[in-house]
């Protein structure tokens, strides 16, 4: 059924388009006097009038009668040809069908936002709901102070520091690593390559920044990892076979291409007359560089960085192959740690009852990321909105 | 004077060049923007301790000239200089001139005041400071006073030295960018159309400013107004087309110019 009443607002809107376009096209050639809108307007706004008025009926009736129901394209019809008929007579020479339609992109347009935000919403609220029934289980307190995580042992415990310690110890290493190599590639691109070289290397690194973390995760977990235990071997360090720093380095590998096109861009928003001010006192690239780009530059490029920490964070194909998954609370970059995100993953996997506080504490730790996230992206925010004119 | 029958000057030597030093002395210049001939076979002797005003219409190549004075064109791609520019004698073209000391003896001031996004105290102290120009903390702080003193700013920002150089309102931004340039002891400064983005009031300030300092610098400043090369300089050079029609006092300049060019410029029948 589903369809057929696809099919009947397609051609729904068709008609009531030609029909809309031609009685306007009759008034037009009928009178001497001009017409207010073209009859194109017209037709558009008769077309989206019948549009409309199919699409709400079949929601309507798809909610109360199921989607199989006959009545479903039956009611589509009936309403949309109904709305194209009312709209008919209204099509007079003095009729602003040009502004109505121009109100009926606008609400369109407010409805396309308006599903994002509350998708959105909706996805907070219920995780949200499923924390809250999570902890009638385990105490807040526990979970967020304690220092022990085995969800899956008897009596299980909850305690989510070593996945926040691992959490930030993985970003951390990233960030050590892309930041400085995404920063200073983008001072590359941005102030010294020539513009052929810049045409060529930006669309590489944004191709770079396409490769699936998951082909990323079996790199860092086959390649990189066995590297790390081997050199560190020759030094005579235990390392894990599964260690933070592997993870860390292919995550910073990951998100030095967000960095350098971010700040590429940030940079080059620096005006020119800027550097020309700088270069007319004698100072050298670098120093325009170091004491008048950059440092207008800089709120951007926090803002870069904190989009990157969060994108470290949310981050779990790479973590999941190269890491680990064993919940060791240290800072000790060279044994296998786990983060928020991992847990959640594989807590998630496999064959679940709903009501465990093990499947519940997935809730848990996705409402705790995503807060984590949240505050970091309104930081960032806030940074560029603050210093956003600043060289206006 | 060292106007050699040879070289071709545009004009016979101006009084005022008579009565002073030469300070910059260009022979033959051609400036080039990938196929573009913007500056023809330019030859003009500047002098020391006056203001030399640029004027003619847009495109005609004074702005690229004043730029490559400050070989500041060299930051532009695709851009050729040819002939040499003599600065007390040396040519900045030459391949062992340093330009980091070229634009420390060569000042420039832009079209939009472009104070960095700094305070007033270190959108001064940036010259000095890369050039290390000041001994100490308190030299340095010496120097900014007396930079902005000279600039005639001082007066309005003492009390807020650590604030932006952004805040100040347009005029006093450009009288900033001045105070910056002198900060580093200059010998030239340029100025390219400094009060075209200003209202009337505040070009007034920066055309009384121009004449306190010029006693101690050479001045070119490139402009649109007529009435106001007329107002600062002590002479004028009329560009048109890439090439320097008249060079002479402005005095003369604006009440017997020699070339019909010159005249229908400044008279206004084109332009």
């Amino acid at each position: 059924m589903t369809a057929w009443t696809l099919l009947i607002i397609a051609a729904l809107t068709v008609t009531g388009f030609f029909i809309g376009r031609a009685r306007a096209q009759g008034l037009r050639n009928a009178g001497a006097a001009r017409l207010h809108s073209l009859p194109t307007y017209h037709g558009l706004l008769m077309a989206s009038m019948g549009f409309a008025a199919a699409c709400v009926t079949t929601l309507a009736v798809a909610y109360v009668a199921g989607p199989d129901s006959m009545i479903m394209p039956a009611a589509a019809a009936l309403l949309g040809t109904s709305a194209i008929a009312a709209s008919h007579p209204l099509i007079t020479r003095e009729f602003r069908a040009r502004n109505c339609f121009e109100y009926f992109v606008m609400l369109v347009l407010i409805a396309c936002s308006g599903v994002a935000i509350l998708t959105t919403i909706g996805i907070v609220f219920s995780v949200l709901f499923e924390t809250l029934a999570f902890f009638r289980e385990v105490s807040v307190i526990e979970f967020l102070f304690g220092t022990h995580w085995a969800p899956t042992s008897t009596p299980a415990s909850f305690g989510f520091i070593p996945l926040l310690a691992g959490t930030l110890l993985i970003t951390l290493i990233a960030i050590l690593v892309a930041g400085p190599l995404g920063l200073l590639s983008a001072i590359y691109m941005a102030e010294y390559s020539s513009r052929s070289l810049r045409g060529v290397l930006k669309p590489v690194l944004e191709i770079l920044a396409g490769v699936p973390t998951v082909v990323l995760g079996f790199f860092a977990a086959l390649t990189v990892a066995p590297l790390i235990r081997n050199s560190g071997e020759a030094f005579g360090l235990a390392v894990a076979s599964e260690s933070a720093l592997a993870a860390g380095l292919v995550m910073g590998m990951m998100i030095v291409p967000l960095i350098s096109s971010l700040a590429d861009d940030i940079i080059n928003a620096v005006p020119q007359s800027l550097r020309d001010g700088s270069y007319a006192m004698g100072a050298t690239k670098s120093e325009t560089i170091k004491r008048v780009v950059l440092p207008a530059a800089l709120p951007g490029i926090v803002s870069a960085f904190m989009l990157a920490i969060s994108r470290a964070i949310g981050e779990t194909m790479i973590v999941v192959m190269a890491a680990g998954l064993a919940a060791n609370l240290s800072f000790n970059p060279l044994k296998a740690v786990t983060t928020i995100t991992v847990q959640i993953a594989t807590l998630l996997v496999g064959d679940q009852e709903f009501d465990s506080a093990k499947t519940l504490s997935a809730f848990a730790l996705g409402f705790v990321l995503f807060c984590f996230t949240l505050v970091l992206n309104f930081v960032a925010l806030r940074i560029v909105q603050r210093y956003r004119e600043q060289y206006d | 004077m060292d106007a050699s029958p040879q070289r071709p000057v545009a004009t016979t030597s101006p009084r005022i060049l008579a009565a002073r030093e030469t300070k910059i002395v260009a022979s033959d210049v051609n400036v080039y923007y990938g196929d573009k001939h913007a500056i023809k076979h330019l030859s003009i002797d500047i002098p020391d301790r006056a203001v030399s005003a640029f004027i003619g219409p847009s495109g005609c190549g004074k702005s690229t000239f004043l730029r490559s004075i400050n070989r500041m064109n060299d930051t532009i791609d695709g851009c050729r200089v040819t002939g040499e520019i003599l600065v007390d004698g040396k040519n900045i073209y030459d391949r062992d001139l340093d330009v980091v000391q070229l634009r420390a003896r060569v000042g420039m001031v832009f079209q939009k005041p472009n104070p960095f996004p700094k305070s007033i105290f270190e959108n001064v102290a940036y010259g000095p400071r890369i050039h290390g120009i000041a001994k100490s903390k308190t030299d340095l702080e010496e120097i900014v006073v007396n930079s902005l003193k000279k600039a005639s700013l001082f007066e309005e920002v003492k009390d807020r030295l650590a604030h932006p150089g952004t805040g100040l309102s347009g005029g006093q931004q450009q009288r900033l960018c001045i105070a910056r340039a002198i900060a580093v002891n200059p010998e030239i400064i340029l100025m390219d159309e400094p009060c075209s983005a200003l209202d009337p009031i505040a070009s007034a300030r920066i055309e009384e400013l121009i004449d306190e300092i010029r006693q101690n610098y050479c001045i070119i400043i490139v402009t649109h107004s007529m009435q106001q090369a007329a107002r600062v300089s002590q002479l004028t050079a009329f560009f048109h087309l890439g090439d320097l029609v008249e060079f002479g006092d402005t005095d003369d300049m604006f009440t017997t110019p020699k070339d019909k060019r010159t005249q229908d410029y400044i008279t206004g029948r084109f332009g």
